[in-house]
């Protein structure tokens, strides 16, 4: 059984590496060995949660006072890579968006009786967090977003519909973005509320089926009429855009991240494969143009990754990075792309059948070119700064 | 109960093709490292034994770690020091300055000094596969011993535990031994099963998930803050010269393809004539 893992970066301190053998030890005893029932589920099961908040890894950056770890931005790029190398990306996409994508904002911007009250059960993986932003309309244009809350008294009344929910169908805590100013130009008219799951008025109106991250559930959102109390307000009124932005950020540097673990466990399952498979007499290893290939893409994928690590090194330090990580969105992303199917290539017919891994691999890695901000909207971002 | 527990990193056994062989030596640089999995499975064993299964956050005793190398083998104990572990040791010395006898003296004058109730250490390290640590320590300190343990079961009052109830796996069953402390004792791979060790403070019928535990998030980052001292190889052992030389190392055969048979007949045949089984 081949091992193929990128070299640690020097600059991590010795309990990053700790965390990343706890977590990759995780991977391989528990996550693996089910990760196709939950393929065929559509859903991560709430003991994992629970047994990650064990482990302490479901809130590593939120504060130490309400049960996080209080670290930096390595700790999710340890974390994104790690899930990621077990193959599963509806697992790894399902613990991420937890995690680094919703209740992180609670984390980042919430009141104390909101912190107080949402962020030790979902630390503790007992309740998940799902984020709201997209919408039947608005995708990547964040500012396009036509759901509207409407002060009404001590509450907030919203409506509206979302769609494409990761764990919408069975999360608890959802970070809803609204528009609160009609009138305002499109981005800053925006807030954040928290919604929580029983809501009268919201509801769940279809859990979407998926070309790949099969593992992690999601959702197609209603709200009509769904009354939430004032103090669910996140962050400052009309200022739910720049919130969204900010965490994107994060998010777009786990994309990064899960794409490294993904070419990691791509290329290392393809390498175990030629180095079986015989063509015309000899393994397909033994072949130059086969191991060449695969040792491109192996280079590639290290470039690719170090950017992502170098970005979260300038981000740990304080530094500001925004062009970098656009560039992570865009690049990783697709040589992601570049990777996998290079490595269902390798992998002939047998890598086109359902059951093999590099199969399922091709379809989770395809999102990750779209979700978290397109492509082609991420080359923007970084040409505006250029 | 206090307990000292042996550790020793080996080259990851995942890559183990990438040991190149230097003359009489193995080179080293380059591979990269991991806790001999026996080792990992004695501190789960030692936590196991110093706490209520119930109630993991409240230590009921010591387990002290030790292993001998460089300054890398730090990553190991603090590794075992994230899972619960109380304190560390680290003996200053290189891997070909090494042999059983000496690890097995040199721990003898740690032992002395510690004074535990218990040496727990993992039946074998699974890059020499040398297996000698456990017994020679035993000899040498004129404790008890029971080695490849596959179940521990402590007694006695918490806090004052005498005896161990040690099971051993054999060719047809298990030879049950009771070890009065202190003693040495060795685990094998079962003893990391859901009900295999039971402590004094553990309520019956307890079952652990499978398995070495996860150290959280928390643990690790207190780690940092437990004691590691140094000491040096000389001054626990006056003879550091070596009792096994090594002259050589060589890579396995690689495995010959098979033979495919036609039916039964001819593979009866040929277990008979060639594997010469039947």
């Amino acid at each position: 059984m081949t091992e193929f893992v990128f070299k640690e970066p020097s600059f991590l301190p010795e309990e990053m590496l700790m965390l990343r053998a706890q977590v990759r030890r995780f991977v391989e005893t528990v996550v693996i060995p089910q990760g196709d029932a939950w393929e065929v589920d559509g859903f991560v099961p709430r003991a994992i949660f629970k047994q990650m908040g064990e482990m302490g890894i479901l809130g590593m950056r939120h504060p130490e006072a309400h049960g996080g770890g209080g670290l930096g931005p390595m700790c999710s790029v340890i974390l994104a890579e790690e899930l990621s190398r077990s193959s599963y990306g509806g697992f790894a996409s399902s613990t991420l968006v937890h995690t680094d994508m919703s209740i992180s904002h609670i984390a980042k911007r919430g009141t104390d009786a909101q912190k107080k009250k949402y962020l030790p059960p979902a630390i503790r993986g007992e309740k998940i967090g799902a984020v709201c932003v997209t919408e039947p309309g608005a995708g990547s244009d964040v500012a396009a977003i036509a759901t509207r809350a409407t002060r009404d008294g001590d509450s907030y009344v919203l409506d509206g519909a979302k769609t494409f929910i990761t764990n919408g169908v069975y999360g608890d805590i959802y970070i809803v973005a609204a528009r609160t100013d009609a009138k305002a130009k499109a981005s800053r008219g925006i807030s954040l509320f928290i919604v929580e799951k029983g809501t009268p008025g919201f509801s769940v109106t279809r859990k979407l089926e998926k070309h790949g991250w099969r593992s992690s559930d999601t959702a197609e959102l209603y709200f009509e009429d769904a009354r939430i109390p004032a103090e669910n307000l996140l962050g400052e009124e009309n200022a739910g855009f720049y919130g969204i932005m900010d965490t994107f950020q994060d998010e777009r540097l786990q994309i990064g991240a899960m794409s490294a673990g993904q070419c990691s466990k791509a290329i290392e399952l393809t390498v175990d494969y030629v180095k079986t498979r015989k063509a015309f007499g000899e393994t397909l290893w033994e072949k130059q143009a086969v191991r060449q290939k695969l040792a491109s893409l192996a280079a590639k994928a290290a470039a690719a990754r170090a950017l992502t690590y170098e970005a979260a090194q300038i981000l740990a330090e304080g530094r500001e990075c925004i062009r970098e990580v656009s560039m992570i969105k865009a690049h990783c992303a697709e040589v992601l792309q570049e990777v996998v199917h290079g490595c269902l290539q390798l992998h002939g017919g047998t890598g086109y059948m359902i059951g093999t891994p590099i199969e399922r691999m091709v379809r989770d890695a395809r999102v990750l070119t779209i979700g978290g901000g397109a492509t082609e909207v991420m080359l923007e971002e970084v040409a505006k700064r250029m | 109960m206090k307990i000292l527990v042996p550790l020793k990193r080996v080259a990851d056994p995942d890559n183990a093709n990438k040991v190149k062989v230097a003359g009489t030596k193995l080179e080293t640089t380059g591979l990269e490292w991991k806790p001999n999995p026996f080792d990992e499975y004695a501190v789960e064993t030692a936590l196991r034994l110093t706490e209520n299964g119930a109630a993991t956050k409240q230590r009921q005793g010591e387990v002290v770690v030790v292993s001998f190398g460089p300054k890398e083998v730090e990553a190991t104990l603090r590794a075992a020091l994230a899972t619960g572990a109380d304190r560390a040791i680290r003996v200053d010395v290189t891997d070909d300055k090494l042999d059983g006898d000496l690890v097995a003296r040199a721990l003898k004058a740690i032992v002395e000094k510690e004074k535990p109730d218990l040496v727990l250490c993992g039946k074998q390290a699974v890059d020499g596969d040398s297996n000698q640590v456990g017994q020679l320590i035993a000899e040498y300190l004129g404790w008890p011993q029971a080695t490849f343990a596959g179940s521990i079961k402590s007694e006695g009052a918490p806090g004052k535990e005498t005896a161990l109830v040690v099971h051993r796996e054999v060719d047809g069953g298990t030879i049950n031994l009771k070890v009065t402390l202190p003693a040495v004792v060795s685990v094998d791979l079962r003893i990391v099963a859901p009900t295999s060790v039971k402590s004094v403070y553990t309520a019956d019928g307890f079952k652990y998930p499978d398995g070495v535990r996860f150290a959280a998030l928390m643990a690790i980052m207190a780690a940092k803050k437990k004691p590691l001292v140094e000491e040096k190889i000389e001054t626990l052992a006056a003879d550091t010269a070596l009792k096994i030389e090594y002259l050589g190392f060589e890579l396995p055969a690689a495995r010959k393809a098979g033979v495919k048979v036609k039916d039964v007949a001819e593979l009866v045949t040929r277990l008979k004539s060639e594997a010469k089984v039947l």
